[in-house]
């Protein structure tokens, strides 16, 4: 199944595909009473109650006015219709926002600005920079040079850093006015939903030139909902539109979450429905019984001789409405009115308000309270969930000098201020390392700012201490890194990006200083990766006091160190590297094995100590948390290490020797098999121990565990209290929610950032923390927090209560039906 | 029911950023119940606490047991079961072709005073199994007809009794037609004993439930007779009879007013009673009872509620005594957490 785009054609495919209208809604005008009226009557309990409300009209066999039912029944559909009406028409309105915002499309040869809900496949979009993007678009051209653009996808998968994308092979050097003329044809698939894949050809009319078909991939296409950064302008031909555009395809409508109370309040109406049907039968057939034989004696009643054909069922049906207040009309209604209560509560928590921002706590989904008081596992995010996500620069060791070890941060201590200023040659090469080695792209505000988009928070760090120590990376210009010293514009020639893998635990550059030609490697990584490949001669022992010292205090610590370069060596070098970079069978494996052979000989120029507070009161609350028979998973995108790390500084996993972390791992089946049997072996073992046993996985091992081997893997997290999970995706994190529901456990997600929210809402609680990484989480969650510490009083205190609170209302209800209705049954018998 | 609904922007277009500033100012204003800090008090139940509330009841209820047991001793009852001995001995294996023959139903029974009887003396028939309550019989009847002469022909609710010979009746339905009518004269040392049969009904029944322009009309007249007949130049609202039998009895067996004797009965004083064994209770098995009653200040004889209170007193003075010897015996320190079930086994859980 294909379909043919034809680029600028306006006739073709108006008919063919739909328009760019984005329609959320459930319901219209028209069809809202009847469809609303099926939905509510789906449920047993509203069809239960239509059923003895109709019955009441009958006169002969109604005991009770009937509108005693039919109030109570109007007034619940009415309550529950109207609220869907109302969050249809939110919906309808945030629709009717995107349908309407105007964007730039070509049409008959001209840009036109018009609605995004008339684009049509085919049609050619313009975005300038910041621009949201209206629906899946292939890219034909850029303001770069090169063809690049720089989207931001978290909206999309909830990576926060730039990605770039390029336009395709054939577009290249097309002439700016030409774009708007452009003719040809793309081949793609039909509507999907996965957004990693893309396969299609272009093929352009003349009188482009006309080189056969050309391949598309992912990296060609910008999608719906992304946003253009850093680049001034794109465009691009929509393929898919309206709710046919990848995200729209995978947009499903999170199901209402059920709390267990709800489930059980469901079983219970059911039994008591099969009693109540018992009763009836036995008290029918007593009645009638009785009736003919006794009754007839009872010359005063007149029974007449022949009754209707109807006569037998009479008495039972009347029992029946007797009997049906044993399933009390009432508790849904009262039970949503204490729940919406609950969440008021929350709400109104004064001890949860976040002074620091002003951000009280907020109870998105009111119907699932009580759960908060049953949770048993938590899924936690760590970056901006533990800790504060604001990595700062401590200190550091360049060659044997600490700085920063008074002040406790580096960037005051006057000592390092002074090797600066006068250009102390070691502390120039360790700052430019800081400043360039690393995948950081500069942007220039418009208030001539620099602001840094990096990948990680680290390099985020450094990049920013560096600029604070004079050395500012101002500028990328393709390859071409500006960097201005104490005044002066340095450049240089970015050649390689060795990155980073978690194996080799380093990442490096190689750049060509343009002042002199020299050519140099600059790396950076963890203490074991940098200190063994120092070249011969150099004293390692200050910089591993160093990395132990600073680890000890929490801190997170890189080596940074560099080596010059021959051109030769690095030209033989990097013939190499390609070819290694090119090879089809493993290839990591091949590149990390071509990196060692640069890697080595390194002048370890220092040791750098960077902060991830974690925020206050989380070891504390993890500790609480933990006494009350909750269990934590970490879930991160981070390093192993890191996670490690973070996870030991705030209660999470026990030091040895009380604790034990066991490490599962491996890149190939068997491996990951091999390793997941030894540590389920030794969690069977130390179970009985008093032992904090914890499990460490990443997420290439959990990706072959979760497809190969579920079974041992839910054993596993079945007997684990505590796990992390590192380098997982925000895709594996609903994953392993959605296996730790399986197992039928509670399980409550935390995170603040868009890579949580497919876990949040996978989860049976979802708690979003309203943080730096923006309100994604918060907004898709069912409760959002300020701060993690909150989490201890959202649990312990409202969860508790409305536990308790709701238990009390529902068995209270039960009971008070179930006497009402025996009372009535005793009387009627009488 | 209150899903949290996706705001479509959780993924859809046109997201971005229409959120952040909307929750600032909702800071909450302090109060204790927002902050869930209202007082509570939840008691705990030592065992102080325990056996003194124990002593407490048990001293309240033995005593009122006690009064109301000797209320009750001295209220004086004689009950006289007729339904049987008033049927001739050759009926006694047909009772009911007799009460449905036209033989004379005339009856005489002796009752022997055991006890001084002060006036008033009530005068009951007493029914048995016999179901006033049943719905087709209590629904019978139409209360408008019987208030007010305008609607003398809304009978729609007394099915199967509302019309005979295509005329509505007044008073219709089922309970007005099956009226008691057995009837008693008594007669004291060949003295007849006057009998007050106004005043037994309801006051609230006579002056607005039954209508005094409201006369009995086509009453009785059908093929099947059922109880007693009415004077139809008598106005509704002072057949007190009807009255009576027309305030339903919640019970199978139910003790009616009859009407009063206002003159004291000494002990051994020998009352003949001549009575109208009319009314057929044979088909469905009832009794007739003739029950002659003063009252006390509690009301009729009813040794029940005294023996209840005896009972829930002495059980609440046992339960303190044998609380006071556990606790005096064997104490337990309050909220020891060693009996907590997790404490109990460790490691067990």
């Amino acid at each position: 199944m294909k379909r043919y785009v034809y680029i600028n054609d306006n006739e073709s495919s108006h008919k063919l595909y739909c328009d760019n209208r984005i329609s959320n809604r459930k319901y219209t005008v028209l069809n809202f009473l009847p469809k609303n009226l099926w939905e509510q009557f789906g449920r047993f309990m509203n069809q239960y109650f239509l059923l003895i409300a109709c019955l009441q009209l009958w006169s002969l066999i109604t005991p009770v006015n009937p509108a005693s039912t039919w109030g109570p029944l109007i007034f619940i559909f009415a309550v529950s219709a109207s609220k869907e009406a109302w969050d249809d028409y939110n919906r309808y309105f945030s629709d009717k926002k995107a349908n309407e915002k105007l964007v730039w499309v070509v049409r008959q040869g001209i840009r036109k600005h018009i609605q995004a809900q008339d684009i049509h496949v085919g049609n050619i979009v313009w975005l300038r920079e910041n621009d949201e993007v209206p629906c899946d678009l292939v890219l034909i051209g850029t303001s770069d040079p090169q063809g690049l653009c720089y989207v931001e996808t978290s909206a999309l998968d909830g990576e926060t850093d730039l990605k770039t994308r390029v336009i395709p092979a054939t577009c290249m050097g097309i002439d700016f006015e030409l774009l708007h003329k452009i003719k040809g044809v793309i081949e793609c698939p039909n509507p999907d939903k996965d957004i990693r894949r893309f396969d299609a050809n272009l093929r352009l009319f003349p009188p482009f030139i006309d080189n056969d078909v050309c391949p598309l991939t992912i990296k060609n296409t910008i999608l719906q909902s992304c946003y253009l950064r850093n680049t001034e302008w794109a465009c691009g031909v929509a393929v898919y539109t309206g709710n046919e555009t990848k995200l729209g395809m995978s947009r499903g409508i999170p199901e209402p979450k059920l709390t267990a109370m709800d489930a059980m309040i469901d079983k219970l109406t059911g039994a008591i429905f099969v009693f109540q049907i018992v009763v009836v039968m036995v008290l029918g057939i007593a009645g009638n019984v009785w009736k003919d034989t006794e009754a007839r004696k009872q010359w005063y009643v007149l029974y007449p001789l022949e009754g209707p054909w109807y006569e037998l069922l009479v008495i039972p049906l009347r029992f029946e409405l007797l009997c049906s207040i044993m399933i009390p009309i009432s508790i849904k209604v009262s039970l949503d009115l204490v729940k919406s209560l609950y969440a008021k509560f929350i709400d109104w928590d004064s001890e949860m308000i976040d002074y620091e921002t002003g951000i009280p706590s907020h109870a998105t989904n009111t119907a699932i309270s009580e759960d908060l008081g049953q949770v048993e596992y938590i899924m936690t995010d760590k970056t901006g969930t533990l800790t504060e996500n604001r990595m700062i620069f401590r200190r550091c060791c360049i060659s044997g000098v600490f700085y920063g070890n008074e002040s406790g941060d580096a960037l005051k201590d006057t000592k390092l201020l002074n090797a600066v200023a006068v250009s102390s040659p070691d502390v120039v090469q360790f700052v430019t390392v800081m400043a360039i080695c690393n995948t950081v792209i500069p942007i220039k505000s418009k208030t001539g700012a620099i602001l840094y988009k990096a990948q990680s928070q680290d390099e985020d760090a450094l990049v920013n201490a560096a600029a604070q120590l004079h050395m500012v990376y101002a500028n990328k210009n393709a390859n071409i890194l500006e960097i201005r010293f104490n005044g002066s514009v340095i450049k240089y020639e970015l050649l390689e990006i060795l990155e980073f893998t978690s194996d080799r635990k380093r990442m490096s550059v190689v750049v060509k200083d343009c002042q002199n030609g020299k050519f140099v490697l600059l790396s950076k990584g963890a203490d074991e990766a940098i200190l063994p490949y120092a070249y011969d001669g150099q004293q390692t022992r200050t910089f591993i006091e160093a990395v132990e010292q600073y680890a000890q205090l929490g801190l997170r610590t890189l080596c940074l160190a560099w080596r010059e370069l021959k051109e030769d060596e690095y030209q033989e070098w990097s013939l190499m590297f390609k070819e290694a970079s090119s090879t089809l069978v493993d290839r990591e494996w091949r590149i990390a094995e071509v990196c060692q052979r640069l890697e080595r000989d390194f002048e370890v120029l220092g040791v750098t100590a960077i902060e991830d507070r974690l925020q206050d009161g989380v070891p504390e609350t993890i500790e609480t948390l933990r006494k009350a028979g909750i269990n934590f998973w970490m879930l991160t995108g981070d390093k192993q290490n890191t996670a490690i790390q973070i996870a030991l500084s705030c209660n999470f996993i026990s030091p040895e020797p009380k604790g034990q972390l066991l490490l599962i791992d491996g890149k190939t089946e068997d491996e990951v098999c091999r390793s997941l049997e030894r540590v389920l072996l030794t969690m069977r073992i130390t179970s009985s121990e008093p032992k904090d046993v914890a499990f460490v996985v990443d997420g290439w091992a959990l990706e072959i565990a979760l497809k190969h081997y579920r079974k041992v893997f839910t054993e596993l997290a079945i007997l684990s209290r505590t796990a992390i999970c590192c380098r997982v995706t925000p895709s594996q994190k609903a994953q392993l929610v959605e296996l730790l529901k399986s197992c039928d456990y509670r399980t409550l997600a935390i995170g603040d950032g868009g890579n949580d929210v497919r876990m949040i809402q996978q989860a049976d609680i979802g708690v979003g923390i309203s943080g730096r990484e923006g309100l994604q989480a918060a907004r898709a969650a069912d409760y959002s927090i300020g701060k993690f510490r909150f989490l201890k009083r959202l649990i312990l205190v409202h969860g508790r209560y409305s536990y308790n609170r709701t238990a009390f209302l529902s068995q209270y209800s039960f009971y008070k039906s179930l006497v009402i209705c025996f009372i009535q049954i005793l009387s009627f018998w009488n | 029911m209150s899903s949290n609904t996706p705001s479509s922007s959780a993924g859809g277009v046109g997201s971005a950023d229409s959120s952040a500033p909307r929750r600032n100012s909702k800071r909450p204003k302090y109060s204790k119940f927002t902050q869930q800090e209202l007082p509570a008090c939840k008691p705990i139940l030592t065992p102080r606490w325990v056996i003194s509330a124990f002593i407490l009841v048990s001293i309240v209820f033995i005593p009122i047991g006690v009064v109301s047991l000797f209320a009750s001793q001295d209220v004086v009852e004689i009950i006289d079961r007729y339904e049987t001995e008033c049927v001739p001995q050759d009926f006694r294996n047909n009772k009911v072709s007799f009460i449905q023959s036209d033989a004379n139903k005339t009856c005489t029974r002796r009752l022997t005073v055991t006890k001084r009887m002060k006036q008033p003396i009530y005068v009951y028939y007493q029914l048995d199994n016999f179901y006033q309550n049943h719905r087709r019989y209590v629904k019978s009847r139409s209360d408008s007809q019987l208030k007010d002469n305008s609607s003398w022909n809304d009978v729609s609710s007394c099915k199967p009794e509302d019309d005979s010979n295509g005329q509505p009746i007044v008073p219709c339905g089922l309970i007005a037609w099956s009226l008691f009518n057995d009837t008693y004269n008594f007669s004291l040392n060949n003295q007849q004993l006057a009998v007050n049969k106004t005043e037994i009904s309801w006051k609230s029944d006579r002056d607005s439930k039954f209508g005094n322009d409201v006369f009995p009309r086509n009453f009785q007249n059908g093929t099947l007779i059922g109880g007693k007949s009415l004077d139809p130049t008598v106005p509704l609202s002072e057949q007190e009879d009807l009255i009576v039998w027309m305030r339903t009895a919640a019970l199978p067996t139910f003790r009616k007013l009859y009407g009063k004797i206002e003159r004291d009965l000494q002990p051994n004083e020998v009352i003949h009673v001549t009575l109208e064994n009319n009314y057929n209770t044979y088909s469905f098995n009832g009794k007739k009872k003739l029950v002659l009653s003063t009252t006390s200040w509690l009301g009729g004889k009813n040794d029940f509620l005294g023996i209840a209170y005896l009972t829930v007193g002495g059980l609440c003075f046992f339960l303190a005594l044998s609380f006071t010897v556990v606790y005096l015996v064997k104490p337990r320190r309050l909220g020891d957490p060693s009996y907590l079930s997790w404490n109990r086994n460790p490691g067990g859980q």
